[in-house]
């Protein structure tokens, strides 16, 4: 376990020093959480973050092709890069109400804690770290992803990790909730969608002819027929559902989105393709056409439980007494893993209506998640402890 | 200045103004200080994130604003310890100024602001306002700035969804648009030209606010517009388009209420202004109905439109004044 007391006892003065950044903070939560940012409609958002880094002055202010926002805070020796990154996007249109509520102990609005609180952290960060008094050794690269959720398949932090010619010596994904989050691993994933569509040519009076609704019943009980082993742990996630126009007209299409999630890699294979047979099979028997895509993949891997990293950010959470709930990831955590970069995932503050419109975060263990970020760039800075 | 001309010359939109170094550096080339005043009452809902945006945004990141404080009515609710949280000042009206007998309504905090406040410019934002940003007052504040003349800078909102031979249409609401810009094209058809004559925010010149009188109650925008277009003529004016405003809407029974305050308000202006002669004593008492299945009831609303005289009239302001060296 790598000796990190230096920086655990200044994580109480971490904490009140950040409270006094409360307002600014609140703030650029408000102005983040009132943009409206759908995957791929992320613009306005990014150009928000854009015009803070500048106002903060850091180096290399820019957007790519994938409309991420990037931004360097330079390093005294500038000899290694730290990502920290936040994903940009969130899972409601843009024509729901973005009005985010303000009141002493906490603020509510759609997408507070995904992901508007974790941005404006990043927004925040020049301004703590100045605060702070703190002169990272490493570059600190900040970066507000696009096309992270659902269908953008983290594609905004997967083109930059390929395309950037920075060497990257660690990265930390920045979530608004839950407070105690620590991710390292990802785990295997197949996201899906798969769509029952009655073909132009289908002869509605045929015998047994009951349209996409039933058909994709029938998809989804086949499926849940799949015999799943508890090691290693497997699971498939049914996440929506659509089909059909009336109460009394038979559905001419209807979509299901789902994951299939598992520690193993060849698991997840061996349950899409079942999957696959069973679409075929049930494409057969009901005449209508069924299509599975596969919208996002991702690898089990990421850096071990006794990893220096893996340890240090316990034991931040202990010193602060938070009780770290470890569980895999598939977000951008996924994009590092891939590339064998040792990252973390962590949650800033606690959470209630989590991912509803009325989503509510505690203002209060915000300054402790802070805190907790600041003391894992500390960690990385110090380059011994990830390389050992 | 010809009301075409006044619409073209003197109608901004925040957008113009975003560059906010410009502003403040011409701010402090002027010598000027600007403070920032919402009046509430019971507004605990939205008041927390005027105060943290406002504070951030317009007091530490960019140092537009010198002062700010909240002047509340009286709130039954945590308005004041909310405001007060999120580290504003506050004060209660009645505490301003205690040697008058206090009255309770918005003009009373409006007016009761000069006093306190000690910018060259005040400007006034209403509390209920839930997309708060910090155009709704670098955008108000910003005319003031750049041009010496402008005295009264008033917001208006929603984009007009076509242009009409050059003319904005109006994006008033219920009021604004049955009453008082009827009313303004009857009688000051200059003042007609004010997209939003009853909108709540609005920036001004400490010269202008301490020499024109303040209905304490519904009529306090109104009055403002007529007093100040009397005085120093329509070039005074300036105003600026902030986008969309989303609050609470007001129940047709309220606006009837609001209607009545501001024809009060309007009334003696037409009369001390010798516009209309031998007005017959009015009443106060706004009448209106609740029905039940056929049984209708008269409510009687007395709605008193009580007017604070200029407040450089008042001794202790002249002193106040000159202590701070106003």
């Amino acid at each position: 376990m790598p000796n990190i007391d230096d920086i655990l006892k200044k994580l109480d003065t971490y904490e009140s020093k950040i409270h006094e950044l409360r307002e600014l903070i609140l703030a650029n939560i408000v102005m983040i959480g009132e943009i409206p940012s759908p995957t791929f409609g992320e613009k306005n958002r990014v150009n928000f973050l854009l015009e803070r880094f500048s106002e903060n002055s850091l180096i290399n202010c820019s957007t790519d092709e994938k409309g991420n926002a990037l931004g360097i805070i330079p390093g005294e020796r500038g000899d290694k890069n730290i990502m920290i990154v936040a994903h940009t996007d969130c899972v409601f249109d843009e024509k729901i109400d973005h009005t985010i509520a303000v009141q002493p102990q906490y603020l509510s609005g759609p997408g507070i804690g995904d992901n508007a609180l974790g941005v404006a952290t990043v927004a925040s960060l020049p301004n703590i770290l100045e605060h702070l008094g703190i002169k990272p050794k490493s570059n600190i690269i900040l970066m507000g992803s696009s096309q992270s959720l659902g269908r953008g398949d983290i594609a905004g932090l997967r083109f930059f990790l390929e395309k950037a010619k920075l060497p990257i010596s660690a990265g930390l994904c920045v979530e608004g909730v839950k407070l105690g989050r620590l991710s390292y691993s990802s785990i295997g994933m197949i996201r899906c969608e798969l769509r029952c569509e009655v073909p132009a040519e289908y002869d509605w009076t045929r015998f047994g002819a009951v349209g996409s609704i039933i058909t994709i019943n029938e998809v989804m009980n086949r499926i849940l027929e799949i015999p799943l082993p508890k090691r290693p742990r497997c699971n498939i996630a049914f996440g929506s559902i659509e089909g059909g126009k009336s109460f009394n007209a038979l559905a001419s299409e209807a979509v299901l989105r789902f994951e299939i999630r598992s520690e193993s890699g060849e698991m997840v294979s061996n349950v899409f393709k079942q999957i696959t047979d069973i679409t075929s099979e049930v494409s057969s028997f009901t005449g209508e056409d069924i299509t599975l895509n596969v919208l996002a993949r991702r690898h089990p891997g990421g850096i071990d439980f006794s990893h220096p990293l893996s340890s240090a950010s316990r034991q931040i959470l202990s010193k602060m007494d938070i009780k770290p709930r470890i569980s895999p990831s598939t977000s951008e955590l996924a994009a590092f893993i891939a590339k064998n970069i040792p990252a973390l995932t962590i949650g800033l503050t606690t959470v209630e209506n989590i991912d509803q419109l009325d989503e509510k975060i505690h203002i209060d263990p915000i300054f402790s998640g802070i805190a907790q970020l600041i003391a894992l760039i500390e960690v990385i800075d110090r380059g011994d402890l990830i390389e050992a | 200045m010809k009301l075409n001309d006044w619409i073209k010359n003197k109608t901004y939109h925040h957008s113009d103004f975003e560059d906010l170094d410009a502003l403040i550096a011409e701010k402090e080339k002027k010598g000027l200080k600007i403070s920032l005043c919402i009046p509430t009452l019971n507004e605990e809902k939205t008041i927390g994130k005027e105060v943290v945006i406002f504070r951030s945004e317009l007091m530490s990141r960019h140092k537009l604003i010198d002062e700010f404080a909240i002047i509340d009515s009286g709130s039954e609710d945590k308005t004041r310890e909310v405001a007060a949280s999120f580290g504003a000042d506050v004060y209660l009206a009645s505490d301003i100024l205690p040697s008058l007998e206090p009255r309770k309504g918005k003009g009373e905090n409006l007016w009761k602001a000069i006093y306190q406040l000690k910018g060259d410019i005040i400007v006034y934002i209403d509390a209920d306002i839930k997309n708060i940003h910090p155009r709704f007052v670098y955008g108000l504040v910003a005319p003031l700035i750049y041009n010496d003349e402008t005295k009264y800078v008033k917001a208006f909102y929603d984009r007009p969804l076509a242009f009409s031979e050059g003319v904005r249409s109006s994006g008033g609401g219920r009021v604004t648009e049955i009453l008082v810009r009827p009313l303004f094209s009857l009688f000051f058809p200059d003042l007609a030209g004010i997209i939003q004559p009853l909108s709540g925010e609005y920036a001004v010149r400490r010269e202008v606010l301490e020499a024109i009188p303040f209905p304490i109650g519904y009529g306090v925008e109104t009055s403002h517009l007529i007093d100040v277009y009397a005085k120093w003529g329509l070039s005074a004016f300036a105003q600026t388009d902030l986008d969309q405003r989303v609050h609470r809407n007001q129940p047709t029974r309220d606006l009837g209420k609001m209607a009545f305050g501001i024809l009060q308000a309007f009334l003696k202006r037409l009369e001390m202004m010798e516009m209309i002669s031998e007005m017959p004593k009015m009443q106060n008492v706004l009448k209106q109905f609740v029905a039940q299945d056929r049984d209708f009831e008269a409510v009687d609303y007395k709605i008193v439109e009580f007017e604070r005289p200029p407040m450089n009239t008042i001794p202790e302001y002249l002193e106040r004044k000159k202590e701070l060296g106003l």
